[in-house]
């Protein structure tokens, strides 16, 4: 059964936070082969994880 | 090895770590109460800053560990209490057709990377993170910016996995597109 965009990117988010089983990875994996807009978020949802694990960012001193 | 600078030029680094335990905790008193055990921590251990970072990096490492058990300790005390919507997200279903499409499919990003060079890039992510449904910005900074696992925040909340997921899968649509429109949408500068 295919995933819609909708499903695809819930999908996407548990991912982040829970091991997605088989099926799940072979449906995921198959949406966003071919989805431009689910291969962005999944690229956007993991650049958030990078940007909050760094959060508050560059320390004053680099600015100077 | 000495401290390399003196205790009260560490107080000039305190609103700045004030803002990060108050994003977290979302609650003057514990923030207050970890940025001043991280300052005292801070003066204790002065010899374990190599100035490899910088001090303000440093000194938040410091503080994210007080936060952890700060968010540990309160959490027991406030359980986190689910609204309807939180449930049934139907601010989420709004953001697809009917189809299952995107409304608005996401934009390219160009070069997300540089951003995280950049001092204002975080700003505009705490203003996101600040427009954020409580629930769902609390397990989200318990998530991605303490970095807890999944099992542990449920656990500690009190919310079944499936709510969890829910509140993470809105915090990080939400934010996508918060961060698009503010950040990479074009009328923000991409870099310098």
């Amino acid at each position: 059964m295919k995933l819609t965009c909708k499903e695809a990117a819930r999908l996407i988010s548990e991912g982040l936070d829970r091991n997605l089983n088989a099926a799940e990875r072979t449906k995921l994996r198959l949406h966003v082969a071919v989805c431009k807009a689910c291969d962005r978020v999944s690229k956007q949802f993991e650049f958030l994880r990078r940007a909050a694990r760094q959060y508050p960012g560059p320390g004053e001193e680099r600015e100077k | 090895m000495g401290l390399p600078i003196e205790p009260s030029e560490l107080e000039r680094y305190r609103p700045q770590l004030l803002k990060f335990a108050m994003l977290q905790l979302r609650d003057p008193t514990s923030a207050e109460d970890a940025v001043q055990e991280t300052l005292l921590a801070a003066i204790q251990s002065g010899g374990n800053f190599t100035g490899k970072s910088s001090v303000s990096t440093w000194l938040v490492g410091i503080l994210k560990h007080k936060v952890i058990d700060t968010i540990r300790r309160q959490s027991r005390e406030r359980p986190l209490e689910l609204s309807p919507d939180d449930q049934s997200p139907e601010d989420l279903e709004a953001l697809f057709k009917d189809d299952g499409h995107f409304q608005d499919p996401p934009a390219d990003w160009m070069d997300p990377e540089a951003a995280l060079t950049q001092r204002k890039f975080f700003e505009a992510l705490e203003r996101c993170l600040q427009d954020l449904p409580k629930n769902s910005a609390r397990v989200f900074t318990m998530r991605e910016v303490a970095g807890l696992d999944l099992d542990e925040i449920c656990k500690e909340v009190g919310i079944t996995a499936t709510n969890c997921g829910v509140l993470l899968y809105r915090a990080r649509l939400r934010l996508r597109s918060c961060l698009e429109q503010t950040w990479f949408g074009g009328s923000a500068p991409r870099r310098k």
